[in-house]
């Protein structure tokens, strides 16, 4: 009979468990996680899963020649319409673009250089603005006048004309793209999270740690950097939106990713002749992956600034 | 109130210096106009010249000493390719940027604002969260993919509105009569842009206005108002709305700032001939004397236009002009 209550203790807690789960999975933002992870896997299995080459073009088959060209041969199907349309195949689900290249694999390839691009060029903004915010909250006087009249006069150029101006003296390519959004970037950062620093430098446990002679280094590294993260955390969120599209735009213009890598914006820009044809999708399917990934980012963002900060609840 | 405006003044002059300095400091350190022009294996005499003629052959203190000379005097520079000093290019193209940025204004209050006011209103309900997702797709939905959807769906499908250009009207600063004739003609060509150029503010300004409506709708004043008897709509209309709006114009006042920002791409789009424009057509040219000169009008339009704002909220709010 012994052994009853202990079951019984194990199934209560497991189900508690799982309701702790349930609560969980509740509460979180499942539709852009949904997204995010689907755009993210998308992007790590790309070699694996894109059906086709992202460069070269799709080799067709004789039916395919024959119906596009009406001869048995031709190196390639260019501008064939997506699987549900007329001349459509399942071959290439979402059609070719104009060279002949299969799009869902270019797309694929092209969530690859959006996450990178977006990714690694607001980490090392946010890296930059973190330091530099806690360093002018922190240490106030010169420090702080000299870190916020930059930060000041650098929010002052909007972000794609500033964008711009770097890559007209830099040769494209795609770290470059990236050390122009931490550029950018980095002051959106160094403002948020100086004001934060501003009210913890007044808070009981920084004063003690003062008192204790601890020295500066240790005060922000131990106790400033892990309070204002939380505010990171959610600009982080919001920032990568953002610089999702400038890099889209920036690819649109043809200052950014360098031809022939599929970036989205790229994508969109390459086929604007086709548009004026009517190949409408050509268009859409790139705008439709750009729409998904910054909407997922921002209402990820939404949802963490709501957590995170509890006065903003209800707004 | 003349101290303020003399503060305020000086902390303009302060950041556009700034900006002058990171825009020579930046141009100067992150890469090589020079480099950028002449292809790889140009003629050496030729980069040269080039750099010559660019002023870059000199030593750092006296580049910039010059650099910022100029801009005292008012030069912005020569344009590499049209050979016109930057600043008559580019108050030539402003008045285009301009009638679409104001268009773009006028389409994101109309759409944001009352949506904003709705959904404030019925916090929580079925219009709350249409109004939410809306400001959600205005800033997620790149307004160079808005215009090429209008394109695609009314530009050609239905063919109801001209794609290209601005239409025949033109702004001369010179010739008086074409100032109001400009503002007033050929708004066909503008609704597509400055829907697409407006679709990203109108979810801005949607969230805004919720925000700002909520906060004034949970203070005191408008609770004794409500005690009072006075009836909802009222309130609404004639309390809540006018100090919900103080946030908004802020607001205005960097939409313009971003809005420069996003006529790049839109005005690349639809064939635009404004400021975003030429900076496009600047940096596909190479032409670096006039990118630079173009981002350092808009800078100092932007300086100019944040000292004007600051100036007329200390006018309208005394507690800002005490705080300094």
């Amino acid at each position: 009979m012994a052994t009853i209550p202990i079951g019984t203790d194990r199934t209560v807690a497991a189900v508690r468990a799982a309701r702790r789960g349930y609560r969980v999975l509740q509460n979180l933002p499942l539709i852009p996680l949904l997204i995010l992870g689907a755009l993210t896997a998308m992007a790590v299995l790309a070699p694996v899963v894109a059906p086709h080459s992202k460069l070269d073009p799709v080799k067709p088959t004789r039916e395919q020649c024959l119906a596009k060209f009406n001869f048995p041969d031709c190196p390639y199907v260019d501008n064939a319409p997506p699987f549900w349309a007329r001349g459509g195949t399942l071959d290439t689900p979402l059609g070719t673009d104009s060279l002949g290249r299969d799009v869902l694999s270019r797309l694929m390839h092209g969530a690859r250089i959006s996450l990178i691009v977006a990714l690694t060029g607001t980490l090392f903004a946010g890296a930059i603005g973190t330091v530099l915010g806690v360093l002018a909250g922190y240490m106030g006087r010169w420090w702080d006048e000299i870190i916020m009249r930059i930060t000041d006069a650098w929010l002052t150029l909007p972000s794609l004309v500033f964008a711009i101006l770097l890559s007209s003296v830099r040769e494209p390519g795609l770290w470059n793209v990236v050390l122009i959004l931490a550029l950018v970037f980095w002051s959106r950062y160094s403002r948020a999270v100086r004001g934060e620093v501003l009210t913890l430098r007044e808070r009981d446990f920084v004063k003690l740690a003062e008192i204790n002679g601890i020295g500066k280094p240790t005060i922000i590294r131990r106790h400033l950097i892990p309070n204002v993260m939380n505010t990171v955390m959610v600009l982080f969120s919001l920032q990568v939106g953002v610089a999702v599209i400038i890099e889209a735009s920036l690819s649109f213009l043809g200052f950014g990713v360098p031809p022939p890598e599929p970036s989205w914006g790229l994508m969109m820009a390459q086929e604007r002749e086709s548009l004026m044809e009517g190949r409408w999708w050509l268009e859409v399917f790139p705008g439709i992956c750009i729409t998904m990934l910054v909407l997922s980012a921002n209402m990820l963002g939404d949802w963490l600034r709501v957590r995170l900060d509890p006065q903003l609840r209800n707004r | 109130m003349k101290k303020y405006i003399l503060v305020r003044a000086l902390y303009s002059v302060v950041t556009l210096w700034l900006l002058v300095t990171l825009i020579f400091a930046l141009v100067r350190l992150t890469g090589d106009p020079v480099a950028m022009k002449a292809e790889a294996g140009a003629d050496p005499a030729y980069v040269a010249q080039l750099r010559h003629s660019w002023g870059l052959d000199q030593p750092l203190p006296r580049q910039y000493a010059g650099f910022v000379g100029r801009l005292l005097r008012g030069d912005f520079g020569h344009s590499f390719e049209k050979s016109l000093p930057v600043r008559d290019i580019y108050f030539e193209r402003l008045p285009n940027s301009l009638k679409l940025g104001f268009a773009a204004f006028v389409i994101s209050l109309a759409l944001g604002v009352p949506f904003g006011m709705l959904s404030a209103l019925k916090v929580n309900s079925v219009w709350d969260n249409a109004g939410k997702m809306i400001a959600l797709l205005g800033l997620s939905m790149p307004g160079f993919f808005v215009g090429l959807v209008l394109i695609i769906v009314f530009g050609i499908e239905l063919g109801w509105l001209p794609v290209l250009g601005k239409g025949s009207s033109t702004f001369v600063w010179s010739a008086p009569s074409t100032w109001a004739t400009f503002w007033f003609s050929d708004w066909g060509h503008l609704v597509m842009p400055a829907f697409a150029l407006g679709w990203y503010f109108s979810g801005a300004m949607l969230r805004i206005t919720r925000s700002g409506m909520l906060d004034v709708l949970g203070s005191d004043y408008i609770k004794l108002v409500r005690l009072k008897g006075v009836p909802e709509a009222v309130v609404v209309a004639k309390h809540a709305l006018k100090n919900s709006m103080i946030p908004v114009l802020t607001f205005a006042g960097l939409n313009l700032l971003i809005m420069v920002n996003v006529s790049i791409v839109i005005e690349v789009i639809f064939n635009w001939p404004g400021v975003g424009q030429l900076l496009y057509d600047a940096l596909s040219n190479r032409d670096f004397p006039m990118v630079q000169g173009v981002v350092l009008m808009s800078g100092l339009l932007i300086v100019l236009l944040n000292f004007a704002i600051d100036v007329l909220y200390g006018c309208v709010d005394p507690r800002i002009r005490l705080s300094r």
